[in-house]
């Protein structure tokens, strides 16, 4: 095993988590098939810092996220956070662990409970989690309102009487409210019209500076990933392709697919355009069902050699913050 | 250059329970032969609508098309008889939708939707227009299109139900497509994908191209000249490369600086984003007499308030609608 820095900063470590669904059989007899959405990943995030999870559709990312807030079962592995294994607490245990980790969804629209007014939905976690006394949770309400750029007067609103910018704020607000370490969010600007994203990116990096919250945050834009992150995952099918700080996973991508990625965002910034490298990759993802052997990347690969589709690349060490799945990168030493 | 299609003082009203909002609002602009045009904006500051008033498809009511021209090669499509403009739609003017999952029609296979359009335009026989099909799926690039014509569309990926979607567009070799955000529902390696086939059939069947987009990036990369649209009014328009070095209006100024772009090189720096306080005006304030981002406006003046903000001309081919024009002074009077 890689040395994951199990530093006195790090909050959350993964350790070969494995999230799998099994498919419905295609007949009475067949064998139920099992998907794999993620397969083996290690992660390590520090205190304070925010974790990007990057990859396309069907990556699994938020499978991972959902099953490192205990939403959804994890077939292998270790999540710990804080010291404390995630995966083996249950009931109240597991109930009282949640404060600690809250989560912001991608749909303003869907994830708020239509029928509650606006400071009922942000009150929800305190009642649930009896965080303060219930004299105080008004003032608490209120002060999240206040944190999160909401007017006191919309206090008394229902969520269809709020745009979608100021609904993620509400999302925004629930997810602070038990003032937790952790908070993940999930593509938490794209369902956003672009002049509001950057409103909530804005409040999102205020809010982790003021209150010191640790950020896993899920993309699929590369721009705002590169804006967001400390600390970049790439995943695919799956699996960690690549991994690395901000800078040198932007400044020297190693991985195939993520030059690849990099390269097929089209960009606004003359100098990255005028660059003309674009290294294009044909065709779809694999079926995440029957996987071939070897690299998952291998089928759309512009390098591919004959090993990749026969062995699974490790991820290596190939520089003190930078990991690479790939056998044409050469690992450290 | 004379223009192939020409949009002149459009203005497209709906009637809505608070009156009458014009959500297109007096909008003018022109496509050549073979350009391709991005129309920019926020949602519902138009640029569908625009779309399908060019089509015809404004539905109707609650929206009707008040004043105006659209003119194709000369023929103003708004005086156009139904069976006339039914001629046209698909065959000289088509359109790629957003959601390529939902605009294909699932009880049907996609060679039989390709052909469709070839016997209703070309009056091709089933024969003749299943052939073409097959070239046509060949032509965006879709693997095995002898077998594939067979296909229901649920058996596609969303990029390859995209490329038929664009193989539909192109089979009767349109002079104007019109691309609906035709990649926001697709990955992005899939998006660079559909964005290359966009430009290599463009090319090949010389149609000119309007693409619309909320994203900076994708213009800067598929357009020759855009259209920023606000509120159903045009606010700016010029060569990209000029709009994305030298925005005069302070909304595509902001549209442009509030977006994360992806860097060539990073730096530990990080600065906040630049924000557009607020939000799109609400259906109602649409036609209000003064500028209509004056509430997200940083330059803001009393006269932005009282009135419409008159066209400046910057330069031959940069033109922006504002009181207060950043680097008025630099103006080449032309």
């Amino acid at each position: 095993m890689p040395d994951t820095p199990v530093e006195s900063t790090t909050l959350l470590t993964l350790q070969d988590v494995e999230v799998s669904f099994t498919l419905k059989r295609s007949s009475l007899f067949a064998k139920p098939s099992l998907l794999r959405a993620v397969d083996g990943v290690t992660l390590s995030v520090r205190k304070g810092q925010t974790m990007g999870i990057v990859g396309e559709s069907g990556s699994g990312k938020t499978t991972l996220a959902l099953a490192v807030a205990r939403l959804l079962p994890v077939a292998r592995g270790q999540i710990h956070m804080n010291g404390v294994d995630l995966l083996s607490l249950r009931g109240e245990a597991l109930r009282n662990e949640r404060r600690h980790m809250q989560f912001i969804f991608q749909d303003p629209y869907s994830s708020l409970n239509p029928r509650l007014r606006a400071e009922k939905i942000v009150r929800e976690p305190l009642d649930w989690l009896s965080i303060e006394s219930t004299s105080r949770r008004d003032d608490r309400v209120r002060e999240l309102f206040d944190q999160v750029g909401l007017r006191r007067d919309q206090q008394r609103l229902f969520p269809h009487q709020f745009s979608g910018g100021q609904r993620q704020r509400i999302g925004i607000a629930r997810a602070i409210a038990s003032n937790p370490s952790l908070v993940i969010c999930d593509e938490p600007v794209s369902a956003l019209d672009v002049g509001v994203q950057a409103q909530i990116l804005n409040l999102l990096r205020r809010l982790q500076e003021e209150l010191g919250l640790t950020y896993v945050f899920i993309s699929h834009d590369l721009g705002v990933i590169q804006h967001m992150c400390d600390t970049i995952a790439v995943m695919y099918m799956g699996k960690i392709l690549e991994e690395a700080d901000r800078e040198s996973l932007f400044n020297t991508p190693k991985h195939p697919y993520t030059q690849a990625l990099l390269s097929a965002v089209p960009s606004a910034d003359l100098n990255r355009r005028n660059r003309e490298r674009r290294i294009m990759i044909s065709g779809d993802p694999p079926n995440p069902i029957h996987l071939p052997p070897g690299c998952r990347f291998a089928s759309r690969c512009p390098r591919v050699e004959d090993r990749c589709r026969v062995d699974t690349p490790p991820l290596v060490d190939i520089d003190r913050h930078h990991r690479v799945a790939c056998h044409l990168v050469k690992a450290a030493g | 250059m004379t223009a192939l299609l020409s949009v002149k003082n459009l203005t497209v009203e709906f009637t809505t329970r608070d009156g009458i909002a014009p959500v297109i609002d007096d909008l003018s602009f022109d496509l050549a032969p073979g350009e391709t045009l991005s129309l920019v904006g926020e949602s519902g500051c138009g640029k569908s609508m625009t779309a399908l008033a060019i089509m015809g498809l404004i539905p109707s009511p609650p929206g009707r098309v008040a004043s105006g021209s659209i003119s194709l090669a000369g023929e103003n499509l708004l005086q156009a008889s139904e069976t006339r403009m039914r001629a046209v739609r698909g065959n000289e003017i088509s359109m790629v939708f957003q959601e390529p999952m939902t605009s294909l029609n699932p009880v049907f296979t996609v060679g039989e939707q390709i052909g469709e359009t070839l016997r209703r335009h070309q009056g091709l026989t089933r024969r003749q227009a299943k052939a073409l099909s097959i070239e046509m799926l060949d032509a965006v690039q879709i693997p095995l299109p002898a077998r594939r014509i067979n296909d229901y569309p649920h058996q596609l990926s969303g990029g390859m139900r995209q490329r038929v979607m664009i193989a539909i567009a192109l089979a009767c070799r349109p002079k104007v497509l019109i691309a609906d955000e035709p990649t926001t529902a697709l990955d992005v390696t899939v998006q660079a994908q559909i964005f290359d086939l966009m430009r290599a059939v463009g090319k090949e069947t010389e149609a000119a191209i309007i693409l619309i987009t909320h994203d900076m990036g994708s213009v800067a990369e598929m357009a020759e000249r855009v259209v920023v649209m606000y509120a159903g009014r045009k606010i700016e328009e010029g060569y990209v490369d000029d709009i994305l070095t030298r925005p005069r209006h302070p909304y595509t100024r902001g549209l442009i600086a509030c977006v994360p772009h992806l860097l060539e090189t990073v730096s530990a720096e990080r600065p906040y984003l630049q924000e557009i306080p607020g939000m799109v005006p609400p259906l109602s304030d649409f036609g209000f007499m003064g500028c209509l981002f004056a509430p997200r406006c940083d330059r803001v003046e009393t006269l932005c308030w009282q009135e419409k903000p008159k066209v400046t001309q910057i330069t031959p081919s940069q033109s922006a609608a504002c009181w207060n024009l950043q680097d008025a002074k630099v103006r080449v009077d032309a």
